[in-house]
């Protein structure tokens, strides 16, 4: 797997973020570094909510931090609506980063325990400026609205104060203040209850649709980004494996590690849950990668030609890319 | 349940804690019986009491800060008498426990093999190297691979699915009886989620163990339980046969909670779902039905008067005035 190839990149006027052959490697002491994503390329159009999905340690929140340049991807190239933030300088950089927001997994932990939660919200627009202190004190009304938190109850009290679910709330609130084009949310719900985790799931695409937003919704569970993506790529051990729209992806998983995966999800169904397969094993150490296609040393058809030979993105039917030699049927 | 008299019993088991808005109510009542080698989940959202619950039942809570009513009958021991330094002669051999955050339940400075035999050196008076050779044996059990080698490890050199998986040999490392797991895959990706479901149902067979799951999941035990009992604000609202529950289920929060489950098979971009508002506040007992607040089906029954829990078929109970499968 876990292939490189641009075969998926689109010619669109409408691609707001185009991301070419990013790597990030970190040293990891003596000569040895840990290539935590290793030529990744992919693109987003206007609008879409684009999901990156893989297990722990696959990259997939450093491909997060990286498109943000946080810290800079080691090679490669990040292209945010026409400029260049690899190679901007740090003002610049600056100018373009309200565009493109954060909300991180832990919802607790990245709010400020000693801020009340209109400061919180209202910092970046404080920070940015923006408007006198009544316009901000009433766009922070607005947005705790918007989230679905009543203003009169929740600006004065302390994050400490509400539960996990409302705590994202706050994080969204936030994230939003400076009105964002792309709003990259690292695992929001993977921290919360599940019948919580609805709540703010249906609230991002609330919002995606109030605010014209652009999504890139990093996850591990497929089940979870079943329900909000428009377009899903399956990440391994710093490489792509295979990028579709949602349903032709559960429907007709082409990688194994798709298939893996899509196998692994819980089924409410004492009845089905009995007989599932699992996925042997975790995934080799990322500062010592497999040669050839990454996956093959978990996979149920790896073959010679895998051991010897990188795989790479083609496609498999329309708007479906696989890096597989042998992809499933 | 059995007609054989049950491993674990509990009767009005009730736990409130102190706090500064008055006692709050975090198990009320509640009564669960435990048969020999069953598999029991309890499912809830955070706050529901499930993992008070399992804590007061081994006798791990806070002693000031937590008031414990009721009794629990552990194989003919009521431990609700027996005073908490004798406990200790129930815990790793009777009842053990894995809990839910693998990071942080390791101890950090001290290496994985004097972690695993420590129980067995104290509580099965072991000699080192028979101990040693146990914790190997015990960690080749839970699929570590390379165990000799992982003994001389640190808990941050391993992943957290290994971690969970040194969780699981602690706790099994004496032979309990009954096993419980405190949301065991929460904090696991859900490959490793399954992998670890599928050795725990493995290893409760192998050994002839009862094992209680807790989790907010229904998901996650709906393959690896013989019972579910369903909580709500303290309170067991339906307990009944895996399959009978998944078949029949009676009361519209079980429902709201199977409902709210992200699920492969529903078509794309569709919304979920949710149970709106939250549970209510425990220090506040409600008059009526603790659901009430948030039930789509609502009366002015519900809100003035609790359900008591009936009956329907064997083992099956709920608590709910217009259940889903009655006349509503």
């Amino acid at each position: 797997m876990a292939g490189s190839g641009k075969a998926h990149l689109r010619n669109s006027e409408e691609i707001i973020l185009r991301v070419e052959d990013l790597t990030m490697e970190f040293p990891a002491g003596g000569k040895k570094f840990v290539r935590a994503v290793s030529g990744i390329s992919f693109d987003i159009e206007r609008g879409e909510t684009l999901a990156i999905v893989g297990e722990s340690g696959c990259g997939k929140s450093t491909l997060g931090k990286a498109i943000l340049q946080l810290p800079k991807p080691t090679s490669g190239s990040v292209n945010f609506q026409g400029e260049e933030l690899t190679t901007l300088n740090k003002d610049a950089l600056r100018d373009i980063r309200p565009a493109m927001q954060m909300i991180f997994q832990d919802p607790v932990s990245s709010l400020d325990p000693r801020l009340s939660v209109a400061k919180i919200v209202d910092e970046p627009l404080k920070i940015w400026d923006r408007g006198d202190e009544m316009w901000r004190s009433n766009k922070v009304d607005e947005l705790l609205n918007a989230v679905g938190l009543d203003p009169a109850l929740v600006r004065d009290r302390r994050s400490y104060e509400f539960s996990g679910g409302q705590c994202q709330r706050i994080s969204i609130a936030r994230s939003l203040a400076l009105e964002p084009l792309l709003l990259i949310c690292d695992e929001p719900v993977s921290a919360l209850d599940v019948s919580v985790q609805a709540q703010i799931l249906n609230l991002l695409q609330d919002m995606k649709e109030r605010y014209g937003l652009t999504l890139i919704f990093i996850s591990h569970d497929l089940a979870v980004v079943k329900a909000v993506s428009t377009r899903i790529m399956v990440m391994y051990l710093g490489k792509v494996c295979e990028i579709s729209a949602p349903d032709e992806l559960y429907s007709r998983p082409r990688h194994h590690y798709t298939h893996a995966l899509v196998s692994s999800v819980p089924i409410p169904d004492p009845n089905v849950a009995a007989r599932r397969t699992t996925l042997e094993g975790e995934p080799p150490s990322p500062m010592d990668p497999p040669s050839g296609c990454r996956f093959r040393t978990r996979c149920p058809g790896a073959t010679d030609l895998c051991a010897q030979e990188e795989p790479q993105l083609h496609e498999v039917s329309a708007g479906h890319y696989v890096a597989c030699h042998w992809p499933r049927p | 349940m059995s007609n054989l008299a049950p491993m674990l019993s509990l009767r009005d088991f009730s736990v409130s804690f102190d706090t500064a808005r008055g006692p709050l109510y975090a198990v009320r009542n509640v009564n669960i019986d435990v048969a020999d080698g069953e598999s029991l989940g309890i499912v809830g959202e955070s706050g529901s009491g499930k993992t008070v619950l399992s804590r007061g039942a081994m006798g791990l809570l806070p002693k000031r800060a937590a008031h414990r009513s009721g009794t629990v009958v552990y194989d003919d021991h009521d431990l609700s008498q027996v005073p908490r330094k004798e406990l200790r002669e129930y815990w790793g051999t009777g009842m053990a426990m894995i809990f839910q955050d693998p990071m942080t339940a390791l101890n950090p400075v001290r290496k994985i093999g004097s972690q695993l035999t420590e129980g067995l050196r104290i509580r099965l008076q072991m000699s080192k190297t028979d101990a040693q050779a146990r914790g190997i044996e015990l960690l080749t059990r839970v699929r570590i691979p390379d165990p000799e080698a992982v003994m001389e490890k640190y808990p941050f050199q391993l992943s957290g699915g290994m971690r969970q998986r040194v969780m699981i040999a602690i706790a099994l490392a004496c032979k309990p009886r009954l096993l419980f797991a405190d949301e065991p895959t929460t904090a696991l990706d859900v490959t490793v989620q399954a992998q670890v479901m599928q050795l725990l149902s493995e290893l409760r067979h192998e050994m002839g163990m009862s094992m209680v799951i807790v989790t907010h999941d229904l998901g996650v035990v709906a393959g690896h339980t013989d019972r579910i009992a369903v909580m709500y604000a303290g309170e067991v609202v339906e307990i009944a046969p895996t399959k009978q529950l998944f078949a029949n289920m009676q009361m519209p929060y079980t429902e709201a909670l199977m409902k709210s489950i992200p699920r492969l098979d529903a078509p794309s971009g569709l919304r979920l779902p949710v149970i709106s508002g939250r549970l209510p506040d425990p220090t506040q007992p409600e008059t009526g039905c603790s659901f009430a607040s948030r039930c789509p089906y609502v009366t002015d029954k519900c809100r003035a008067e609790a359900p008591p829990l009936v009956e329907i078929s064997p083992g099956h109970s709920y608590r709910c005035w217009f259940p889903i499968g009655g006349s509503r």
